[in-house]
């Protein structure tokens, strides 16, 4: 007697631990194979570029916070990057390496809250609640320097916002010291763990032809053997006198994946210790009263930077026509912002390009053939945000 | 091509008559063609051993509603082998359907659904074009210039008939747009009607 077996249809999420957020995952099984995966996202959709076209260039930054919230500052990288290179001004010295601390720092966020928690998926408890404790202390330099554990709202063009409070570079310096132990003692759990190897050796692998075509970019594309990363082959604020290195992956599978994010984080930790020894003390922000509001005190004395004060936080600058697409390192990938300004003191257009887009695209074919219990460690390695993806 | 400069120059050289403008500007290369050779634009782009685009960014649209052709569509490129980014754009009418990507670049996919569900502007040849971020049964494009801020409707649970039901928009304050423009560098009526003056002259 013969029986005809149906393939069955599977929900997986949007209210799932392992789907990392508000993912609607139509997963057509065969028995425990995956045969197809249909992501269906959109459920955080805040319609961000809508409302950036209705904001002044500075109402618009902390939007980008909202994108992707584990590494906030990278993206308002991104969008100071876009609006620097249209008004063609200079950033000083010191906010640069501002900028690129607070950028590691993102980095480092982003990498512990993934690789902990695709070790969770997989079923080790243990590392999530260390790295976790480590997010905490490097959350409060977010606050202590923007006022904020996670919508710093901190870059501007022209600088970041305001100074560093007194001894917050000593605390970052002491991170910097124990910080890689921390990192050893999450490798000695899971590096050679045979249950860790298990679920991600050979799980998810991409080519290199397939990263190309997939729009893969960050940590995906590096997996896989392309060493291609926008801090070193485009190199934007102090990057290009920094001295660090590109891990790239051989097999381009999720173990290869989280080697890589492991040893971004110890590279992360050397980018700090230089800019903070390279640090001088200097302004922060451009000293172009056209642009960065002057300080609290001189408003007070002078009547232009009254003027100024007012024009900045009422009108907000202008921004001539110009059209720009503008991409950084995020921890994810290639965070990008295509800005089109018409003279006015809001962008006409400001399009988000975010690498969590492009990759969970892939799914389809990264799950095909696996089993069901493999879709939560791919999605984990995949390192997607909802905010970001959804926008 | 090492330089931005030879690379515009080989673009000229090979594809001629399908491109209209060329410029070089930010470190990229802004291209503009038209609908019909966006696909032997792209393929060229792709394969050609001199231009190795061999990724494809994003792909966007640009609303100007007061054009006889309203959209522009914008594909950015990316050649890794030789670190160089590429803008191509072309305009398009409202009702226009353009040429699908995805045989070329898979990743356009997603892409090109993001285009039609923000701006609805169809692709011919797409697999599978369906909305993608807004909600299902969402009516509208809501990134075209003409799509208001608050949207048309609103959701919310209804107690009496234990569902979420979707409703007009009611605001109890309209969205505010203040006009900052400053008096002294002289409103906008003042201005033009100076500078018809200066016509005049």
């Amino acid at each position: 007697m013969t029986k005809k077996i149906k393939n069955l249809n599977l929900n997986f999420g949007p209210q799932h631990p392992a789907a990392h957020g508000v993912l609607r995952l139509i997963l057509e099984l065969d028995g425990e194979v995956v045969e197809k995966a249909d992501p269906h996202i959109g459920l955080l959709h805040r319609g961000t570029e809508k409302l950036i076209e209705n904001k002044t260039y500075m109402q618009a930054v902390p939007y980008f916070d909202r994108l992707d919230y584990v590494a906030p500052m990278n993206q308002e990288h991104a969008f100071a990057l876009a609006i620097e290179k249209i008004l063609q001004i200079d950033v000083p010295i010191r906010a640069q390496y501002i900028r690129v601390i607070f950028c590691e720092i993102g980095r480092i966020l982003s990498h512990i809250l993934n690789v902990t928690t695709q070790a969770l998926d997989v079923g080790a408890l243990t590392p999530s609640l260390w790295g976790f404790e480590e997010r905490e202390t490097l959350m409060t330099f977010y606050e202590r320097a923007s006022g904020s554990r996670l919508h710093a709202n901190y870059f501007r063009a022209g600088g970041v916002h305001q100074d560093l409070p007194k001894g917050l570079e000593e605390d970052i310096a002491k991170f910097c010291e124990t910080f890689p132990k921390i990192i050893n003692d999450l490798e000695s759990l899971l590096t050679d763990n045979r249950i860790f190897k298990q679920r991600n050796v050979d799980i998810g692998v991409v080519t290199k032809e397939d990263a190309l075509d997939y729009s893969f970019s960050g940590v995906m594309i590096r997996g896989s053997g392309v060493p291609w990363d926008l801090r070193k082959s485009q190199p934007y604020d102090c990057y290009e006198s920094l001295d660090f290195k590109i891990p790239v992956g051989k097999n381009g599978d999720c173990y290869d994946r989280y080697l890589c994010r492991i040893e971004e984080m110890k590279e992360s930790v050397s980018i700090i210790k230089q800019c903070l020894a390279k640090m001088e003390k200097g302004p922060i922000k451009s000293l172009d009263g056209k642009i960065s509001p002057p300080p609290k005190a001189e408003i007070k004395q002078s009547m232009e930077a009254l003027i100024h004060h007012f024009k900045l936080f009422t009108e907000g600058y202008r921004v001539p026509k110009d059209e720009i697409y503008t991409a950084v390192e995020a921890p994810k990938g290639e965070f990008g912002v295509y800005l089109i300004s018409d003279g006015s003191s809001k962008p006409y257009k400001c399009k988000i390009r975010a690498p969590g887009f492009s990759h969970l695209q892939s799914m389809d074919y990264l799950i095909k053939g696996h089993m069901l219990a493999d879709v939560p460690a791919v999605l984990g390695s995949l390192d997607i945000v909802f905010g970001e993806v959804d926008r | 091509m090492k330089s931005l400069e030879d690379l515009e120059k080989k673009i000229n050289s090979e594809l001629t008559t399908k491109i209209n403008n060329t410029e070089v500007k930010h470190n990229q290369i802004y291209i503009e063609t038209d609908k019909e050779d966006i696909i032997d634009v792209a393929i060229f782009l792709k394969t050609n051993q001199d231009t190795k685009f061999r990724q494809l960014i994003d792909i966007t649209v640009v609303d100007y509603p007061e054009q006889n052709q309203r959209f522009e569509v914008v594909y950015l490129f990316l050649s890794h082998e030789f670190n160089q980014r590429l803008i191509v754009k072309y305009l398009i009418a409202e009702n226009e359907v353009i040429p699908s990507l995805t045989s070329i670049f898979p990743s356009a996919n997603w892409m090109e659904r993001e285009v039609f569900d923000m701006y609805g502007v169809s692709f011919k040849d797409h697999p599978d074009l369906r909305r993608i971020l807004t909600d299902y049964g969402f009516e509208g494009h809501p990134l075209r210039k003409d799509f208001p801020l608050t949207g048309h409707s609103e959701v919310r649970y209804s107690e009496d008939q234990k569902k979420v039901i979707s409703e007009p928009v009611k605001l109890e304050q309209n969205y505010r747009n203040f006009d900052y423009e400053s008096p002294w560098e002289g409103t906008r009526y003042i201005k033009e009607e100076i500078e018809n003056n200066d016509k005049k002259n």
